[in-house]
């Protein structure tokens, strides 16, 4: 039986994995048409599988993948207890993007998680509910501000053009993931000094719940081996 | 699922003790409103609450305590003074991996009470003690009425007292906010520049430079922030000797009366912790009064601090010390406030407590036990 990896199906990410690989010695090439999501892998014992990179950790929690890769942030998000069922085997230097929480740049007397809990009472006191904040990554947002003893805020879920909502007024903040911070300038948001809640990347990762016979630990010290890895 | 129908039969014969001191068997349902939830326990309740949805009542959590229904059914038709017992179950989400039950019974008392708040913590306390007598457990009491007077204490502004009560059951904001106050942190980055910017050019002109108005919070909330940081950076640091009397209290620990002493003393420097200490006296008194003996039972100022419920006065806590595997295995206090909120402003003053029954059958049969 040999090991089935998990790699991102498509864009800037899929390119730069199978580069990645590619430098390692590792040929990975899709078969068929580009829609058809099929790949091999030249020179390792491995099953490809091409997966959308938001289905990677699911696949790698529940362990019908053996190796996946996928950013370190939906990992952290979207497994529970993430440590326990995941390795991390590489940071693979690509796919950079910091999950933080940013507020309006005219909110002058903000730069810091203490200012925003202090807002937060303020806008709670003022408006009869708590203030919002947009996001997608609820598990690792809602941890960070726990963490931070930030209260009286509530976290509205936004899937897509989450900079967007302060202007819609659909939310006050926002956390989100950046890169650049282009689009958080061009939206009138900063983020925050102490407001940095994940430094993701593009990382391979190990799934400690799939099947780890001899065959698969033997093939998965073959590959290592190819990679350079220990 | 442990032995059911054994837990069940423990946790009946534990609440004959309720009824048996006159309270009312109430039920509660099994949803409940998120939203009531969420403004009471803040976004924290979604990581220990289990959430569904309804299509005509909107997002709604499995119950995770009595409190909250109990309260709302007793501000809706209740008679005062009231007495309820309930026995059901409760539902909590855990940490992935550890293990620990998600959803077990929970067996309470709420004594809702006017006249004499002693007599009703002691009442409360008592009754608990007879529920769980012979389980060699540690009892433990705490008074997060003693913390809210000391802050009022304070010779400082009204906004920073305001601060600090509201983060009195989050320990580690609460140290920063004091750090702060009296001068052994600095205060936020940035914050000097700010100041020295709107002393010079005026609040409007540095929020009007600092890009668009956008969203919600708009430029007199901003302005009446800035004007409150201005006032702030004029006030003078809370001064070390009540710092270090607050610090003292925060981490008093000592058998009742003892405790109380110390209370005492301190009141000859705070006078302001007068009334609280007062009330604290009275209620070892009504603890005595009930039969119990005072000197046997510890006090911890911090006791409370860190759960999420929302108690605001006397609390208590009932632990397996043989088994530091096992949660409290019961737990309880006064929550004022909470009813206040909940009651639409009729407030109605509220003590009372749970056991889990799970963990006296536990204790009982030796089951998990190292």
């Amino acid at each position: 039986m040999s090991i089935r990896l998990g790699v991102p199906s498509k864009g800037r990410l899929m390119d730069k994995t199978f580069a990645w690989f590619a430098e390692r010695g590792i040929e990975m090439r899709r078969t068929g048409s580009e829609r058809e999501y099929a790949a091999e892998v030249a020179g390792a014992d491995i099953d490809l599988r091409l997966l959308s990179a938001g289905e990677i950790p699911r696949e790698l929690a529940s362990g019908r993948i053996h190796l996946g890769v996928t950013g370190s942030d939906l990992v952290q998000e979207r497994i529970p207890a993430w440590e326990q069922a995941v390795e991390v085997v590489a940071e693979m230097g690509f796919g950079h993007a910091d999950l933080i929480v940013a507020v309006p740049t005219c909110w002058v007397d903000v730069s810091t998680l203490d200012d925003l809990d202090a807002v937060a009472a303020q806008f709670r006191q003022r408006h009869g509910y708590r203030l919002r904040i947009a996001t997608k990554y609820h598990r690792l947002v809602r941890d960070f501000l726990r963490e931070a003893g930030v209260a009286d805020y509530r976290l509205v879920d936004s899937q897509g053009a989450t900079e967007g909502t302060v202007a819609h007024g659909t939310a006050e903040a926002i956390a989100d993931i950046t890169s650049t911070g282009e689009t958080l300038r061009a939206n009138n948001l900063k983020i925050l000094e102490d407001g940095l809640i994940h430094r993701s990347e593009a990382t391979l990762f190990r799934a400690r719940g799939a099947e780890w016979t001899e065959n698969e630990r033997g093939a998965l010290a073959e590959f290592y081996e190819q990679l350079g890895l220990d | 699922m442990r032995d059911k129908a054994a837990i069940r039969a423990e946790a009946e014969a534990l609440a004959s003790v309720f009824s048996e001191a006159g309270a009312v068997p109430v039920e509660a349902p099994l949803m409940l409103s998120a939203d009531t939830l969420l403004d009471l326990y803040g976004e924290d309740i979604r990581a220990r609450a289990y959430t569904t949805d309804d299509p005509d009542r909107g997002e709604m959590m499995l119950r995770p305590d009595f409190t909250v229904p109990v309260v709302q059914s007793h501000t809706e038709n209740g008679a005062e003074p009231a007495r309820y017992t309930y026995l059901g179950e409760v539902f909590r989400k855990q940490p992935a991996g550890s293990g620990r039950p998600t959803e077990y019974l929970q067996l309470g008392y709420e004594l809702f009470d006017r006249t004499d708040p002693a007599r009703a913590d002691a009442e409360v306390f008592a009754l608990f003690v007879k529920a769980l007598e012979g389980l060699g457990l540690r009892a433990v009491t705490g008074d997060i009425g003693i913390l809210l007077a000391a802050i009022e204490t304070l010779s400082t502004t009204e906004p920073r007292k305001a601060a600090l009560r509201r983060h009195v059951w989050r320990p580690r904001r609460f140290r920063a906010l004091l750090d702060r106050y009296t001068g052994r942190a600095d205060p936020p980055a940035g914050r000097a520049a700010l100041l020295k910017a709107v002393r010079k050019h005026g609040v409007e002109a540095v929020i009007a430079g600092a890009g668009p108005a956008v969203g919600l919070r708009g430029t007199p909330e901003i302005a009446e922030r800035v004007e409150r940081l201005l006032a702030d950076a004029d006030t003078p640091p809370i001064g070390t000797a009540e710092a270090e009397v607050l610090s003292e209290i925060l981490s008093l620990r000592a058998p009742l009366p003892q405790a109380c002493d110390r209370l005492w003393d301190m009141t000859v420097d705070l006078p302001g912790l007068t009334q609280a200490v007062e009330r604290f006296a009275a209620r070892i008194e009504a603890l005595a009064g009930a039969g119990l003996d005072p000197a046997s039972l510890p006090f911890e100022a911090s006791y409370g601090r860190t759960t999420m419920e929302y108690y605001d006065g006397f609390v208590f806590g009932f632990l397996a010390d043989g088994r530091p595997d096992l949660p409290p295995v019961a737990t309880g206090g006064r929550y004022d406030a909470l009813t206040a909120i909940l009651g639409d402003g009729r407030a109605i003053p509220a003590v009372g407590g749970v056991i889990r029954p799970e963990l006296v059958h536990q204790l009982k049969t030796g089951e998990g036990a190292a």
